[in-house]
């Protein structure tokens, strides 16, 4: 008879900068000026774009809008890392990805007034339609990068899903098939602590989502999903290790959410106001402002710049949204297949008579 | 040529899919070494075992993996081993699959091809025995296909991995080895949405598909009506012009389909029929189809399948008016 320990396993935290901004700079990720400065545009972009969406919907200038604020750097901070021909697979929160990708923000505007002409991905942007049902994307992300795999075309597929997302079967399907065929996959879990009303705690048992990795023979972590150095080097260097053949890998970005879970819901019944502040003190943003301003690479003059620069797109964009045509009634039956079918030309027609 | 069972028709469909296109890729369980607990996919991994793929057990991570690999340019041809576990992956064939091209506006195709083998009569085990086509009729975005004939089931699966939608392809178990015909050897294909007359008639026009399309013909054969058959070969969509001029010349119509009752293919095809022909009809449409309950075991399953004689019973009562 034996006993003895046969495997034990350790899960890292990262964070390379701490809430006043300041960094560790042995844990710093190669960025020049230039792309902190970009990183920080786009962050300042998605905010605006944020804001705009919540004032609009409580004006009644669009629909049903699903916030993201304050999870700013955990999806510019890995969007960032992908290359143009990567794919990305994002959720309804994940907004600020798909900015960062290159979606147009007006096409955002018209999804949540209920336009579909903004659910279609650019052409240019390898990226799918947000997912809506909580977590079926991750598989899909495995998928895709399978496919690159077997293609051999060097993409990875990068996904977002949230700790809601970890409790469904399709989280255990991508990261078992991921390991097993080694797929260049990238998992994100935007740990925000809620699933609409129900805590982190009661989702999972497990005290890290990162640890869940293990489970699969693949590399997870744990980062400070506020601090976009932080979630941008453990991306990248995912990336990168999917990218030379090394498989998948599963990162925690641990973050608050601090919108309810969307302009339908009221999340005083559930949380408190002050655990709310306690988390904008730690804001990805004003963070990442405190690091440039130390650095001299922003002063007060250019930051004025990059907000009235974010606030001219978000208006143009808004602009634009309240000029769009009413969508033709034929585009209920255009791309339900690739031909329409008998079938469906005859409802068409019943439709316009 | 040479006579092939449909199972044997399945696997050469495949095979000429795999060295056509190298962009084909097979996943599922036991369909590599194992050739497929069917066999349906025999000897395909020898030659290919970078692209015939034996995946881990998990009906709805082979699914929802394969969507991912047909967005991204892979011809993608999953198995479910039994019909009775694609509803693991419902949600994926749902929202995702059958839904992109129109979730994407027409961006992306999802050309998958998920076969599963499905029906009744073969003593198999609980759950293993289901005929759950109706399932998916209002699954929109989907095609569908069901063959009776080792012919149709080459010709109908190439057509369906070189579709640019997502199929469903349910292969009728129970006639996998019952029947063997020649089948050529080289590649053509029978468009998806066309129903095949397979024997025409004038006093009444029975309409199946898959195994109980034998069953059918069974039955016809020991009557002396005039029974124009028809195959429907695809269900989604379904061909409903053969339908309809068929009704037009006879006026009769008997429906046989295994799966229930309630809201089946039968209930549908009928609709139509009273839409567009009803004043040509000479007796009410009868339907014979399975029962609105689960499929019963082993020892009682003939019962529930739409056997001659209760095929017959149906046919004597169109024709008594």
């Amino acid at each position: 008879m034996v006993k003895k320990v046969i495997k034990t396993f350790e899960i890292e935290y990262l964070q390379v900068m701490d809430t006043e901004g300041k960094v560790d700079e042995s844990l710093m990720p190669k960025l020049s000026d230039e792309q902190i400065t970009e990183m920080y545009e786009t962050m300042v972009l998605c905010r605006t774009f944020d804001d705009k969406g919540f004032n609009m919907q409580r004006q009644g200038r669009i629909g049903t809008f699903i916030q993201f604020k304050g999870q700013e750097a955990s999806q510019v901070g890995s969007a960032y890392a992908l290359e143009e021909k990567d794919w990305m697979v994002p959720m309804y929160r994940s907004g600020a990805a798909m900015i960062t990708r290159g979606f147009p923000l007006i096409m955002l505007y018209q999804y949540f007034s209920g336009d579909e002409r903004g659910m279609k991905v650019p052409d240019n942007i390898n990226m799918l339609p947000m997912a809506i049902p909580v977590g079926t994307q991750s598989p899909h992300v495995t998928g895709l990068a399978m496919a690159s795999k077997i293609k051999g075309d060097g993409a990875v597929a990068l996904g977002y899903t949230g700790d809601g997302g970890t409790s469904k079967g399709d989280f255990h399907d991508a990261l078992n098939f991921a390991g097993v065929f080694k797929s260049p996959a990238i998992i994100i879990c935007e740990n925000n602590q809620f699933a609409i009303s129900v805590h982190r705690k009661d989702q999972t048992h497990s005290e890290t989502i990162a640890q869940k990795a293990l489970a699969y023979g693949i590399p997870g972590i744990q980062v400070d999903g506020n601090d976009i150095f932080a979630v941008y080097k453990a991306t990248k260097e995912a990336v990168d290790r999917a990218r030379a053949g090394e498989g998948p890998t599963l990162i925690e970005n641990y973050t608050y959410r601090r919108p309810d879970h969307s302009t339908s819901d009221d999340a005083k019944k559930y949380r408190s106001e002050e655990e709310v502040k306690e988390w904008a003190a730690k804001d990805p943003i004003d963070r990442l402002r405190k690091y440039m301003m130390n650095k001299g690479i922003l002063d007060d003059a250019k930051n004025e710049e990059i907000i009235s620069k974010a606030k001219e797109k978000v208006e143009k964009a808004v602009e634009e949204y309240e000029k769009v045509s009413e969508p033709d009634p034929e585009d209920i039956f255009k791309y339900t297949y690739a031909e329409m079918t008998p079938n469906l030309k005859e409802q068409l027609e019943d439709l316009k008579d | 040529m040479a006579k092939l069972t449909i199972v044997q028709a399945v696997n050469a469909a495949l095979r000429n899919e795999l060295a056509k296109d190298k962009s084909v890729v097979l996943m599922g369980e036991d369909i590599g070494v194992n050739g497929g607990v069917f066999r349906a996919t025999d000897g395909l991994h020898a030659d290919y075992p970078d692209r015939v793929l034996d995946t881990p057990l998990s009906e709805a991570g082979i699914i929802s993996t394969a969507f991912g690999m047909a967005v991204n340019g892979i011809k993608v041809i999953p198995e479910i081993q039994f019909s009775g576990f694609m509803y693991g992956p419902m949600e994926h064939i749902y929202a995702h699959i059958a839904r992109t091209r129109t979730r994407s506006r027409g961006r992306f195709n999802v050309p998958m091809v998920i076969r599963t083998p499905y029906g009744a009569g073969i003593r198999a085990l609980d759950l293993h025995c289901e005929s759950g086509e109706a399932i998916f009729t209002q699954t929109t975005g989907l095609k569908m296909v069901i063959p009776s004939s080792p012919y149709d089931a080459k010709g109908l699966l190439i057509s369906a991995i070189r579709d640019p939608d997502p199929v469903i392809f349910y292969e009728p178990m129970r006639l996998y080895r019952a029947l063997k015909e020649e089948v050529p050897d080289e590649e053509y294909t029978i468009p998806l949405g066309e129903a095949n007359v397979v024997q025409e008639g004038s006093d009444l026009t029975v309409v199946s598909y898959g195994a109980a399309l034998r069953d059918a013909i069974k039955a016809v054969s020991q009557t002396g009506y005039s029974a124009e058959i028809i195959d429907l070969r695809t269900v989604i969509p379904i061909d409903t012009e053969t339908i309809i001029n068929s009704v037009k010349k006879t006026g009769r119509c008997v429906i046989v389909h295994e799966a229930p009752k309630s809201c089946g293919l039968a209930a549908e095809i009928i609709a139509r029929i009273n839409e567009k022909c009803f004043f040509n009809l000479k007796s009410p449409p009868e339907r014979v189809t399975g029962f609105d309950t689960a499929v019963p075991f082993a020892k009682l399953e003939n019962y529930y399948l739409p056997n001659e004689k209760r095929i017959i019973k149906s046919l004597n009562k169109v024709m008594a008016q």
